[in-house]
């Protein structure tokens, strides 16, 4: 078997609770403006489409230099979030995850968004003739029907901030334990003598966890569409 | 009863159409594009007219002066579609509680056996909506809107979809319903037979206007279509 350093471990652990986190948090997010940008007209509309897309396009540098300005300790919400609510981003795992949520965000929306676009609106219009309101159409109608989109985002969108590296370490730098991935572990080991070993080791790992995350990505999609499906 | 004055632009279709009906069925006859379905729509709170009032017994649903515009939701209209619309993620069972839950009623063990029974549907209750047939879809959904016990029930060609030996075996469901049950009906067809065997007062609407209104004698009984369709059910076997 791979002979996985207690350090090794302390990188891999730490991308899949970054992975997690940033994955969890950005979901009901993602859900909420996929819901706004498939369902709804409003001024500004393309604005937001673009700037959810700009990660996707931006130099992941630009992105990560972009949130040190905005969320580092003299940023113009990071000091307020750090003076009023004690939440500090700057070089602690936190940030990698924010990083990674706004890197990750895309590809996650992108799917909910489509799968909602896909949901028949005369089955929402049934609903509110039996008597849900809007947002009860929502939750036992739309959301259900859309699972599997929401669930193909959701795994996206954690294979991407797994996978994070440029923005979150121009954000948080490389610390290991606090903000070292399992990216930024390979990155290190590539640079020093005798790495190979070790990066190889993170390497397998690394492909181990994606492969995982699609093939419970597919058994997922696949139970859902069928319930979809009446069957 | 049922007050209708609404007009409304859809495209290149005015709607244009008042009618007051004290009928147990409410029939709305016409050709397809004449504003049927939409003027359904407009009763069940789902389109909203550019003017006019709606209002069932002493309830204004609509009335574009006073600007009122109850949300569907709020309406208590039962909507039979004619494509079934039920919910692919849930049973029959569920399928059939639905309304209950989102009005937030207790469950009424006596009613829902009642109506179960009434449209003969106890055998599919543990069945997943993929596995019934277009007759037992539309029996579903029919009953699925009496639960939510709505004080008017819209049927928007219920048996549209189905052959005639399906629109055979529903008929007979709802002749019952509009005895047994007491809600009032708007019935929405292109038969005439279907509203001549329902006793519906008959609206008949041409291009967005009302051309007729009376008893179901203003139907035309010599069309072809109908015609044939009538002697294919009249010959044994049939229903």
């Amino acid at each position: 078997m791979l002979d996985i350093s207690p350090a090794e471990w302390t990188a891999v652990l730490l991308s899949l609770k970054v992975g997690i986190v940033a994955t969890l948090v950005a979901t009901p997010i993602g859900i909420a403006i996929a819901w706004l940008l498939a369902r709804h007209n409003f001024w500004g509309k393309s604005a937001v489409d673009a700037l959810i897309y700009l990660p996707l396009v931006l130099p992941p540098v630009v992105t990560g230099y972009l949130l040190l300005l905005t969320f580092g300790r003299r940023g113009l919400v990071g000091g307020w979030l750090a003076d009023y609510l004690g939440i500090v981003f700057a070089f602690r795992w936190t940030g990698a995850a924010l990083a990674c949520g706004i890197m990750s965000f895309p590809l996650l929306v992108r799917p909910i968004r489509l799968s909602i676009e896909a949901v028949d609106r005369r089955l929402e219009q049934a609903a509110s003739t039996l008597g849900a309101a809007p947002w009860r159409v929502f939750w036992t109608v739309t959301l259900p029907l859309a699972l599997p989109g929401v669930l193909a985002g959701m795994v996206l969108g954690f294979a991407k901030a797994i996978g994070e590296f440029g923005a979150t370490i121009t954000f948080v730098s490389n610390i290991p334990g606090e903000t070292q991935t399992i990216s930024a572990a390979i990155y290190t080991l590539t640079q020093v003598p005798d790495g190979d070993a070790a990066a190889l080791r993170l390497v397998a790992v690394s492909i181990v966890i994606s492969m995982i995350a699609l093939v419970a990505s597919e058994w997922f999609a696949r139970r859902a569409t069928q319930r979809l499906h009446g069957i | 009863m049922l007050r209708v004055d609404v007009r409304k632009q859809l495209g290149n279709l005015a709607i244009e159409v008042a009618f007051r009906s004290e009928g147990r069925v409410t029939g709305l006859f016409g050709s397809s594009g004449a504003g049927k379905t939409s003027l359904v729509n407009m009763i069940a709170g789902l389109l909203r007219p550019d003017r006019g009032v709606i209002a069932v017994g002493d309830d204004i649903l609509d009335d574009t002066s006073a600007g009122i515009h109850l949300a569907p939701h709020r309406r208590r209209i039962g909507y039979v579609f004619q494509d079934a619309r039920l919910f692919p993620h849930l049973s029959v069972t569920q399928n059939l509680d639905y309304g209950r839950r989102m009005n937030g009623v207790t469950f009424d063990r006596a009613n829902q056996e009642r109506i179960v029974a009434l449209l003969d549907i106890g055998k599919l209750l543990s069945r997943r909506t993929g596995q019934l047939s277009g007759g037992e879809r539309q029996r579903v959904a029919l009953g699925r809107a009496l639960l939510t016990q709505p004080r008017l029930l819209l049927l928007d060609e219920p048996l549209g979809s189905l052959d005639a030996e399906r629109k055979a075996e529903i008929l007979p469901y709802l002749i019952r319903l509009r005895d047994e049950t007491g809600i009032p009906m708007v019935y929405v067809s292109h038969d005439p037979k279907e509203l001549r065997q329902l006793e519906a007062q008959v609206v008949i609407l041409r291009r967005g206007r009302v051309d007729a209104f009376g008893g179901p004698e203003i139907l035309p009984g010599a069309s072809a279509d109908a015609l044939a369709l009538e002697s294919r059910d009249r010959s044994p076997g049939a229903g």
